[in-house]
């Protein structure tokens, strides 16, 4: 894990290295002060000799702005090292998962993908800095007053090292119970945050069955049983500020006592002694400081970790070794495809699928849901890998096509869409960037979209909203298939993509393709039977499996699930939304 | 700030003294141990040494002194640590409590005016930066400002001319924080933007990826990755870049301070100006370090405060919010029919009525809850600039069915929502049995309607426990007998721990259809005399949308039913058909008459089945 993150410092090596050096430079300087002090005390006070307390400040104040200089410096290199690790870790992740397929991306899910380029970079970031700048300056700081105080007197300066061992103890004891409680406090407090959350989302329930009293009372104890689990974990560490007083208290009365004997017996000057007492409080604080860098870097682990698995994960599709740059034609066929999500445990998704279409067919799909729709037509622009069998688009197998040229070639449009923020030619350029205005147009008057376009104020150029917020349902379907339309694809492929158009709309979108891409292979799948009875030919799936494969009269006659969803919808289903929800 | 310690106070005021006290005490007996090194070296060692036989029993006896100080300072800090884990906990439970509290009883229109996102950033982001307030900066700047104080005071004992050298020395140290942290501070808010933007833009393009991918659009949006992202990285550069320094400049000015002082009080010294002597000096050196740090302490943690400070402004708005009113006082109560007269009973007759009180002629009416309903010349509007509803007149005998249909933006979701008063109206009356809506009890109106809406909100909890939602008092038989009624029997005992799954994350692991199939349940439950259903327009898998049609038909059975309409079946069968556009009823009358008038519904209902019925 670190050596995939740490590869990612690049460029910034050089001030990942510099940071702990100008850190070190600026504790040497620090810690000489104390010394100088002492010097200042015992040879300049005492004898009355300014020239001395002079001499010695002077070198002090040189000291202390070397120590500036390189705390500046090293703070400087610090921001930079990680704010570049940051960048690199950012860039590195969305580079990669732009090489992602689509099961590499269903194996994170986006809302795992974003928490991992935001939140957990961020965490990453803050906790290398912390690393270069704390991690070796305290306890190299702790280090350096130890010397100094050993240097000094070895006698007085073994009770720091008990204390040493002491404090660390403890304060890693606290950690270590502490830790364990705030991991339960943490997940009972995201469950009590998903519990408001539910109740924002669910307002209208609430209060139209009258149980404002009931969520209070439930929300009150989950309330209460947080502050119980947060009072007891914060309560061990209410021990850590007495516990570090407490040790510092006891070695300034211990040197104090012991430091005066000796210097009543000549053994110590009253300046050693003042300058111990300062190294005292510079090594106990930087045991402190190793202490809170550590709860850091431990909890910024999972962070690291989380980072690491998108960094380190394979595209399991690639593009073959010398792919085939040109589709021939919209023909289409399967042979014996089996398909599973999961490699290897036998859930077929898709259970032995033949299919022949023709270049320039109108094929309807219908199904229930999780009757594997939208997995057979994803098959097609190689979005997935077969897991047995092959499919062939104009002859030749999928898998051996260049995927940009097949994917161009082969348009989705597909289920869970999106547009993205920018003006409405923009979001259709996406299908060809060099699409003149024109071209765009027509594309948008096959999709019955000009219509609405026209309408509004911007025209083509209106901008759409992250998400395309500020579109209905409707005219997003519409839009998404004029983009895909721009690729002028030979294989053109509707994933339930006129769901919120209205029903006569939709059936001038649909006679727009007889009419004007007559040579496209039209794959339509949808959930309303008028959506598909005019087509060539309509494949009914049933889980997995190709229930009927027919024209409209033909399945009619012969097959039961289409007989029973066409009943249904003419008597009594269908929908009476005008234009539902499209303008 | 003001209004956050009135209310951290109203549970914690003795807490608060206490800690307070501990605080001092806690703080005295570090600096009374500072003064303590005056007088180590002045008062005991130096007249000892030399001495053949010295004495230490005044030393020995000095330092039990002080360690009994330095104990009960001990035992204060941890008195106010410990103490201030039940105030902070304590006052964010009463917080979370009294939000949650009343933003239960707030009014549907704030829901739909704050967006969810915003009111749960209150309850996570807001509430903890409060918890490192409370628990951390208010004791710490308490603390820190006791420290300058007593330090200060300990400095202007011991030497007035060194104490103005080091005041010169913290004016100079002042003045370069303030600096530098502006710098920071500017830097920090770039920061906070460019983080803003990268994160938007991730988000856009990872909720977009598999679109990317299938337009083969990745080179595209890399470029403007990495062009935001290097923008985040200058303003990240530079934010930290200054931050860091301030702990430096600070700690190394602290000790040029030092110096100085060591420097000036020496020659001081050498010369007994003011009286200094050696332990004087060095116990005045202390006090120049440890009056540095708390200074330091409170630049620091001002920043955090004024962070907190905005949130608790956030969190107070929310409980200056407004709820909902209810002036209502007809309430519904159980009811027995004696000799054709409605009777208040206790017990659970499985009748209702409504209990109306006249205060004009102080007599109380009862009359039984029916379900008839009434609208005269209603109009609405979301806010009072713009109406959407207009002059909506309706009437619903007990057990009729009345549909509405027409488009997206008809109002016919508003119609049903001023029923059970989810909005106020702002013309007209509604009267529910005879009786002004406003004039009943809100929960009492709710309690005699059931819902159904197009999306169905689920809790986490047990699919038991969701049906029961309805009645809470319903016995496991009753949710049971709703759900057969509703058609959810089947699919909830093929779940893996049948009525007692556990739902979470909004019954994300149901369909659609089953989750629409647990909401009618819901309704059946409550078993309410009048209906309010919303039929899903989204698809639903045909087998199921079966069941879900049945089951609603075999609930709406003897209600007074409102069916915002979407299946043709519903709409024919309906008592009346409602027909609006724009938030007018432009027809009404039963699909025969709609049909025969060849109006609008004609329209729709011949539209909708264009190929199929021509």
């Amino acid at each position: 894990m670190l050596k995939t993150l740490g590869a990612q410092i690049k460029e910034f090596k050089k001030d990942s290295i510099r940071t702990p050096l100008f850190m070190i430079l600026e504790v040497l300087m620090e810690m000489m002060i104390p010394f100088l002090m002492a010097s200042i005390i015992d040879d300049g006070v005492e004898k009355g000799d300014i020239r001395h307390i002079c001499i010695i400040g002077a070198v002090m104040i040189v000291a202390a702005f070397i120590g500036l200089y390189a705390g500046i410096m090293g703070g400087i290199c610090g921001a930079n090292a990680s704010a570049g690790l940051a960048k690199n870790l950012r860039k590195a992740i969305y580079e990669n998962i732009q090489r992602f397929s689509f099961s590499n991306i269903d194996k994170f899910s986006t809302a795992g993908l974003i928490t991992r380029l935001t939140t957990d970079v961020t965490n990453v970031q803050n906790a290398y800095q912390m690393l270069l700048r704390m991690f070796v300056r305290a306890p190299i700081s702790m280090i350096c007053a130890m010397i100094m105080s050993f240097y000094i007197n070895a006698k007085l300066a073994s009770i720091y090292l008990i204390a040493v061992i002491i404090l660390g103890a403890g304060l890693f004891f606290i950690i270590y119970l502490v830790s364990g409680y705030f991991r339960e406090v943490f997940k009972k407090y995201d469950d009590l945050n998903a519990s408001v959350q539910e109740n924002v989302a669910g307002i209208r329930v609430v209060k139209a069955y009258v149980r404002e009293d009931y969520e209070d009372k439930k929300f009150s104890k989950a309330s209460y049983n947080v502050y119980k689990m947060f009072v007891k974990a914060e309560k061990v560490l209410s021990y850590n500020a007495p516990l570090m007083q407490f040790t510092i208290y006891t070695c300034i009365l211990g040197i104090s006592w012991l430091g005066a004997k000796m210097i009543v017996v000549d053994e110590l000057t009253t300046g050693e002694l003042m300058s111990l007492l300062t190294y005292c409080i510079n090594i106990l604080m930087s045991l402190m400081m190793v202490s809170m860098v550590f709860v850091m870097v431990s909890m910024s682990m999972a962070s690291a970790e989380r980072i690491t698995e998108v960094l380190n994960e394979e595209p399991e599709l690639v593009n073959p070794a010398n792919p085939v740059m040109d589709v021939k034609d919209g023909s289409i066929v399967f042979d014996n495809v089996d398909f599973s999500y999961k490699k290897g445990n036998g859930e077929y998704v898709l259970k032995d699928i033949n299919l022949d279409i023709r270049s320039g067919e109108t094929i309807g799909i219908i199904g229930g849901t999780g009757s594997a729709k939208s997995s057979l037509v994803n098959l097609i622009s190689r979005l997935y890998d077969v897991t047995n069998g092959s499919i062939k688009v104009g002859g030749i197998d999928v898998r051996d096509y260049d995927m940009e040229t097949l994917r161009n070639q082969v348009a989705v449009v597909l289920q869970k869409n999106v547009l993205f923020s920018g003006t409405i030619l923009d979001n259709l350029r996406w299908g060809n960037k060099e699409a003149t205005k024109d071209e765009c147009i027509r594309a948008c008057r096959l999709s019955c979209a000009d219509e609405f376009i026209n309408k509004m104020p911007d025209g083509y150029d209106t901008y759409i909203e992250q998400g395309g917020s500020n579109v209905s349902g409707g005219q997003k379907q519409r839009l998404c298939i004029a983009r895909a339309l721009l690729k002028k694809p030979k294989v053109l492929i509707l994933d339930d993509s006129t769901s919120a158009v209205d029903t006569a709309t939709d059936a001038r979108i649909r006679k727009a393709f007889a009419k004007e891409i007559p040579g496209t292979t039209k794959l339509i799948i949808a959930q309303r039977i008028s959506s598909v009875q005019n087509a060539d030919r309509i494949i009914v799936m049933d889980d997995g499996k190709i229930d009927g494969f027919g024209s409209h009269e033909e399945l009619l006659a012969t097959n039961e699930i289409y007989r029973e969803v066409y009943e249904s919808q003419t008597q009594g289903g269908g929908d009476f939304d005008e234009k539902g929800g499209a303008e | 700030m003001g209004r956050l310690l009135k209310y951290v106070g109203k549970n914690y005021a003795v807490h608060l003294v206490i800690v307070a006290v501990c605080i001092f005490v806690s703080v005295i007996a570090n600096v009374q141990g500072t003064m303590f090194m005056k007088n180590l070296i002045d008062v005991y060692i130096v007249p000892m040494i030399g001495k053949r036989n010295p004495d230490y029993g005044p030393l020995l006896g000095a330092i039990i002194n002080v360690a009994v100080f330095y104990a009960i300072g001990v035992a204060a800090t941890f008195a106010y640590n410990r103490i201030m884990v039940y105030v902070t906990q304590g006052t964010l439970k009463n917080l979370r409590t009294d939000m949650f509290h009343h933003m239960e009883s707030l009014p549907i229109k704030y829901f739909d005016t704050h967006a969810h996102g915003d009111i749960m950033s209150i309850y996570t982001n807001d509430i903890d930066t409060l918890r490192q307030m409370i628990s951390q900066s208010m004791p710490q700047l308490l603390s820190s400002v006791i420290t300058i104080v007593s330090v200060f005071i300990s400095m202007v004992i011991l030497s007035i001319p060194l104490t103005v050298v080091s005041l010169i020395m913290i004016a100079i140290m002042l003045f370069t924080t303030k600096k530098v942290a502006g710098l920071s501070g500017k830097y920090f808010i770039e920061q906070q933007k460019a983080l803003g933007t990268v994160n938007g833009y991730i988000e856009e393009m990872m909720e977009g990826q598999k679109v990317v991918k299938v337009f083969c659009h990745e080179e595209e949006g890399m470029k403007k990755f990495n062009q935001l992202n290097d923008e985040l990285y200058d303003s990240a550069n530079y934010a930290n870049k200054y931050g860091n320094m301030l702990g430096p400049v600070n700690a190394q000015l602290g000790n040029v301070s030092y110096v100085v002082c060591a420097i000036a009080g020496g020659i001081f010294a050498s010369y007994g100006v003011g009286g200094l002597t050696l332990g004087g000096l060095a116990s005045f050196l202390t006090f120049n370090r440890s009056i540095n740090m708390p200074i330091n302490q409170v630049s620091q943690q001002l920043n955090s405060v004024v962070m907190a400070l905005a949130g608790a402004e956030r969190i107070f708005k929310i409980l200056d919010e407004k709820p909902e009113t209810d002036k209502g006082y007809v309430t519904l109560v159980n009811a027995r029919i004696e000799n054709g007269e409605v009777k208040e009973t206790d017990e659970h007759t499985g009748q209702w009525a409504w209990k109306h009180y006249h205060r004009d002629d102080n007599t109380t009416t009862y009359k039984p809850l029916e379900g008839d309903v009434v609208f005269n010349g209603v109009d609405f509007g979301y806010d009072d600039r713009k109406m959407v509803l207009h002059d909506v007149k309706l009437y619903a005998k007990p057990g009729q069915k009345i549909a509405f249909v027409g488009s997206t933006g008809a109002g016919k979701t508003t119609i049903t929502n001023l029923i059970n008063r989810f909005y106020d109206i702002q013309d007209g009356k509604i009267r529910y049995d005879g009786i002004n809506i406003n004039k009943i009890k809100k929960a009492d109106l709710r309690h005699s309607l059931g819902i159904v809406l197009q999306d169905t909100q689920l809790f986490t909890n047990t699919v038991m426990e969701n049906i029961r939602y309805g009645k809470m008092d319903a016995t496991d038989e009753e949710v049971i007998a709703a759900a057969k009624l509703a058609n959810a029997d089947g699919f909830i005992r093929r779940l893996p721990d049948g009525y007692n799954t556990m739902l979470t994350n909004n019954g994300a692991n149901l369909s659609q259809g089953q989750r629409q199939l647990l909401s009618i349940a819901r309704a059946a439950v409550a078993d309410p005399p009048v209906l309010i259903l919303d039929e899903a327009t989204s698809s639903i898998d045909t087998r199921t949308e079966k069941l879900v049609q049945d089951g609603m038909d075999k609930l709406m059975h003897g209600r007074t039913t409102f069916v915002i309409a979407h299946r043709l079946s519903t709409v024919r069968n309906s008592d009346c058909i409602i027909v609006l556009e724009n938030g007018r009823i432009i027809e009404r009358g039963t699909h025969e008459q709609l049909i025969d008038e060849k109006g609008k519904y004609y329209q729709l209902y011949t539209g909708n089945s264009a190929g199929q019925l021509q």
